[in-house]
């Protein structure tokens, strides 16, 4: 791929600190027109930091900025903007009480204060179309979509705005492989025509697939840019740990013929979004829900929880019908049920208190549990290697990773005897997932009984003993043992039966 | 279609509700729906919601104003010197106390955005201030507004009384044009979520900035319309006026944490809490006991626009709301 001389973002020197942390220090990084260049790196490497100055959201403590060669203050989001420094960000930059259409005009460059760009919408509204897209209404509030319908909403937003460097910070990590594939083809296509892309992403497959160069970062100092394909799988990985991971997942033990039986859904239905739902939780297994993004596989895990009205069908424990009407229920020693939920800033963890009072949400009220305790939070603190100055410190400036930890950790102090999580390593860095993956073998192999909700079919893969692939409201396959493969888990997403051909280029090999 | 009414949900009830207690308010008034009684009615009820307009920009950016009732009082004050004599004398005098209303305004969105004090904070000390200047500029109630123009302003055209084509006025000529622009869609933004406003490149300040120079140029409005009705001034009318219009905005389906919410719904909601009063005036219930049913009806209007948080299927999505 040829690339233009000037860089359209040099940082020079840059360093960025924020009281006694060091986000990034002396940082040298290009970004050229006409290609994709990813960067990578696990919790707390400097790699939104660096997003954030190049979009204008932060100014950096020493250093300077080029733009187009020239010195430049980028002092706000606006001014990055109007000089074509567009980012998607991963914390959404979508106003959630706007609707669909306000949101896409909402700073479009040029109008400022004065009268709407309703041509925005109209280049918006045809991204859309070719992103699977169509079926997200304008008038819509945006808090009533879905996490995947935001992104591609962020997505529409960012490209409608004709960026030539275009940042995407985990742009896609809400969405299904197929609808990934379709973002990558007008990314590629943005990048043929001479925009410049900037790419955040902890899906390595996508990044293989995609990136034309990668830059590593570790510990906020920019390790080594090459291009894609120079090194392998395992060595850039022990580029951004500094260490060597040999495995990502740990081994999948033989599944236990006739493991007992801890919950069973019998028929499960709620209105229009779930109907005739059947899954058996079994004690040491990894039962895995797959499917695109939105088929109900929440919702299964909201109704097991004790967060819907109105459900239909039956829940089973321990051979007796069990009706679980709210969290303080599930929660109670007598059902076990923890819910580690899909996003974390906002149903899993209190951002403005400590990580201390985090962690006793979930156990206060609970009997025979003392929540003050710290030695029942620490055990789990230190399988996942929590990093933090001390546990006073609020969970908001923890990075994605080590919120999750603190999440995790806050269910786990109860010994669950049913762990529910729903995507637990969305946007999360490899080194914590595998942090992730090893406890959850752990926890199985303790007898716990996990359901997982993936959106990351190499979870499923790799961990799940059976996987339940969901297609609007119904489970249309049931995979199990050597059974579950991408082809199988793709080709049921879409309701197919047979193996698509387009499939095999989105799995990944 | 369903988005529509969804989105206007909350108006779409304060509208109804009005429209009910209106009817009996009329039935139950001894002289009945004359132009004279709905005159009376419509002036007392644009006085307020021009005082809820004026907190509807201050609630809109997340914030909240406890000196509404007092840049009322001030500009009062100064109208009772000000808007008498030839027609140069009045328009001076119209624009000095506008004026006023909007430096208020911006001061205490300078004190809140530049300051980072937070708007409660910031109102309730710049609320004494005004009230001191009202003070100083009429330690008793006094002065006087040139009656023909209070007459122009107060009574009616063909029947249809003058504060209610004022209403509509203000619907038409200065929210819808508003809604269209990056500024009324940026008010919205800044109250919903600040940062993904910042981050999609609005000036955020600016906005906040903006907003409460609106609610002060209200105000100011407020005022100049409460001296046009009483043709006196007075520094003792402000903290009535802050409180109602904080129920007005709450009344008329505009969230206090901000985002949610429309100009048009402040003003029926403003129309709804003055209309009560004036039934219970006429209602023949013991004066003592009118506070209390009052109360009552505030209290179930409120309640009927949360009610359809029993329909949520989902429990989450009650939190969201």
């Amino acid at each position: 791929m040829p690339r233009s001389e000037t860089a359209i973002v040099r940082l020079s020197g840059v360093s960025k600190i924020y009281g006694a942390t060091r986000a990034l220090s002396d940082v040298d990084f290009a970004c050229f027109a006409g290609e994709i260049h990813a960067i990578l790196g696990e919790n707390g490497a400097g790699k939104s930091t660096l997003m954030k100055l190049v979009s204008g959201v932060i100014r950096p403590t020493s250093g300077h900025i080029d733009v187009d060669g020239a010195r430049t203050d980028l002092s706000s989001p606006a001014d990055a903007m109007a000089r074509g420094l567009i980012c998607m960000f991963q914390e959404l930059s979508l106003v959630p009480d706007l609707t669909v259409r306000e949101n896409l005009m909402l700073g479009a460059p040029g109008r400022g204060l004065g009268r709407l760009d309703t041509a925005v919408v109209e280049r918006a509204k045809s991204i859309l179309s070719q992103i699977d897209g169509d079926a997200i209404r304008m008038k819509a509030r945006v808090a009533d979509l879905t996490l995947a319908e935001r992104q591609q909403v962020e997505i529409a937003k960012a490209l409608s705005r004709n960026p030539r460097l275009l940042i995407l910070d985990e742009a896609t990590s809400a969405l299904n492989a197929s609808v990934v594939e379709k973002v990558f083809r007008l990314i590629r296509a943005r990048r043929d025509a001479g925009v410049g892309v900037l790419f955040i992403s902890h899906r390595f497959h996508e990044i293989e697939a995609l990136a034309d160069r990668i830059s590593i970062f570790r510990n906020g100092s920019h390790v080594e840019t090459f291009d894609n394909g120079a090194y392998d799988y395992g060595a850039i990985i022990s580029k951004m740990v500094g260490q060597r991971i040999d495995d990502l997942f740990p081994a999948k033990p033989d599944p236990v013929a006739d493991a007992e039986e801890v919950i069973s859904l019998n028929g499960f239905g709620w209105g229009d979004t779930l109907d005739d739902v059947s899954i058996v939780l079994r004690k040491g297994c990894i039962t895995g829900l797959g499917g695109l993004d939105g088929q109900g596989q929440s919702e299964v895990l909201q109704g097991l929880f004790g967060l819907l009205k109105g459900t239909r069908g039956d829940c089973m424990m321990d051979g007796r019908k069990i009706t679980v009407n709210h969290p303080r229920t599930a929660k109670s020693p007598k059902l076990g049920i923890a819910l580690v939920p899909e996003d974390r800033k906002t149903e899993g963890l209190v951002l403005e208190q400590s990580i201390a009072h985090n962690m006793e949400l979930a156990a206060l009220g609970v009997e025979g549990i003392d929540a003050g305790d710290p030695a029942i939070y620490q055990p789990f603190l230190d399988a996942l290697e929590l990093k933090c100055d001390s546990l006073d410190q609020t969970v908001s400036e923890l990075s994605g990773g080590n919120q999750q930890k603190v999440a995790l950790t806050k269910w786990l102090s109860l010994g669950p005897r049913c762990m529910l999580l729903a995507d637990p390593t969305r946007g999360i860095d490899v080194k914590t997932k595998t942090q992730i993956y090893a406890l959850l073998r752990r926890l199985a192999d303790s007898g716990v009984a996990i359901l997982l909700l993936s959106t990351d079919y190499e979870e499923l893969i790799h961990l799940c003993d059976d996987a339940h692939i969901f297609y609007s409201g119904r489970v249309v396959r049931r995979l199990s043992g050597a059974d579950i493969t991408a082809e199988n888990i793709i080709a049921a997403s879409l309701n197919m039966h047979e193996t698509p051909a387009a499939a095999e280029g989105i799995a990944h090999a | 279609m369903r988005d529509l009414m969804r989105v206007n949900q909350r108006e779409t009830i304060a509208f109804s509700v009005l429209l009910v207690l209106l009817v009996s308010y009329l039935a139950t008034h001894p002289a009945g729906p004359t132009p004279y009684v709905m005159t009376i009615w419509a002036n007392q009820c644009l006085i307020l919601a021009l005082a809820a307009i004026a907190q509807f920009f201050a609630v809109i950016v997340r914030g909240i104003d406890l000196s509404v009732g007092a840049i009322m009082a001030l500009t009062n004050c100064i109208a009772s010197y000000l808007v008498i004599g030839t027609g140069v004398e009045m328009t001076f005098g119209i624009i000095v106390v506008l004026a006023a209303g909007v430096g208020c305004g911006v001061l205490n969105g300078l004190l809140v955005v530049y300051g980072r004090i937070q708007p409660i904070v910031v109102t309730l000390a710049t609320a004494s201030v005004f009230v001191g200047l009202a003070l100083l500029l009429r330690p008793t109630p006094g002065g006087q507004i040139d009656y023909d123009l209070a007459d122009a302003l107060t009574l009616d055209v063909l029947g249809v009384p003058t504060a209610l084509i004022i209403t509509v006025a203000v619907i038409g000529l200065i929210w819808v044009p508003l809604r269209r622009t990056g500024l009324g869609l940026g008010l919205y933004a800044v109250g919903s979520s600040q940062q993904a406003a910042f981050q999609s490149g609005m000036p955020v300040a600016r906005i906040r900035l903006a907003s409460f120079a609106l609610g002060g140029l209200f105000a100011g409005l407020a005022g100049l319309y409460f001296s046009l009705v009483t043709t006196t001034g007075d520094a003792g009318i402000g903290p009535n006026f802050t409180l109602n219009s904080i129920a007005a905005v709450v009344l008329g389906g505009v969230a206090l944490r901000g985002g949610v919410g429309t100009l048009t719904g402040a003003i029926a909601g403003a129309f709804i809490l003055k209309t009560i009063g004036a039934l219970m005036f006429f209602s023949g219930l013991p004066p003592l006991a009118q506070p209390f049913v009052e109360g009552l009806i505030l209290a179930a209007a409120i309640a009927i626009g949360g009610a359809d948080v029993l329909r949520v299927k989902n429990k989450l999505e009650v939190f969201g709301r």
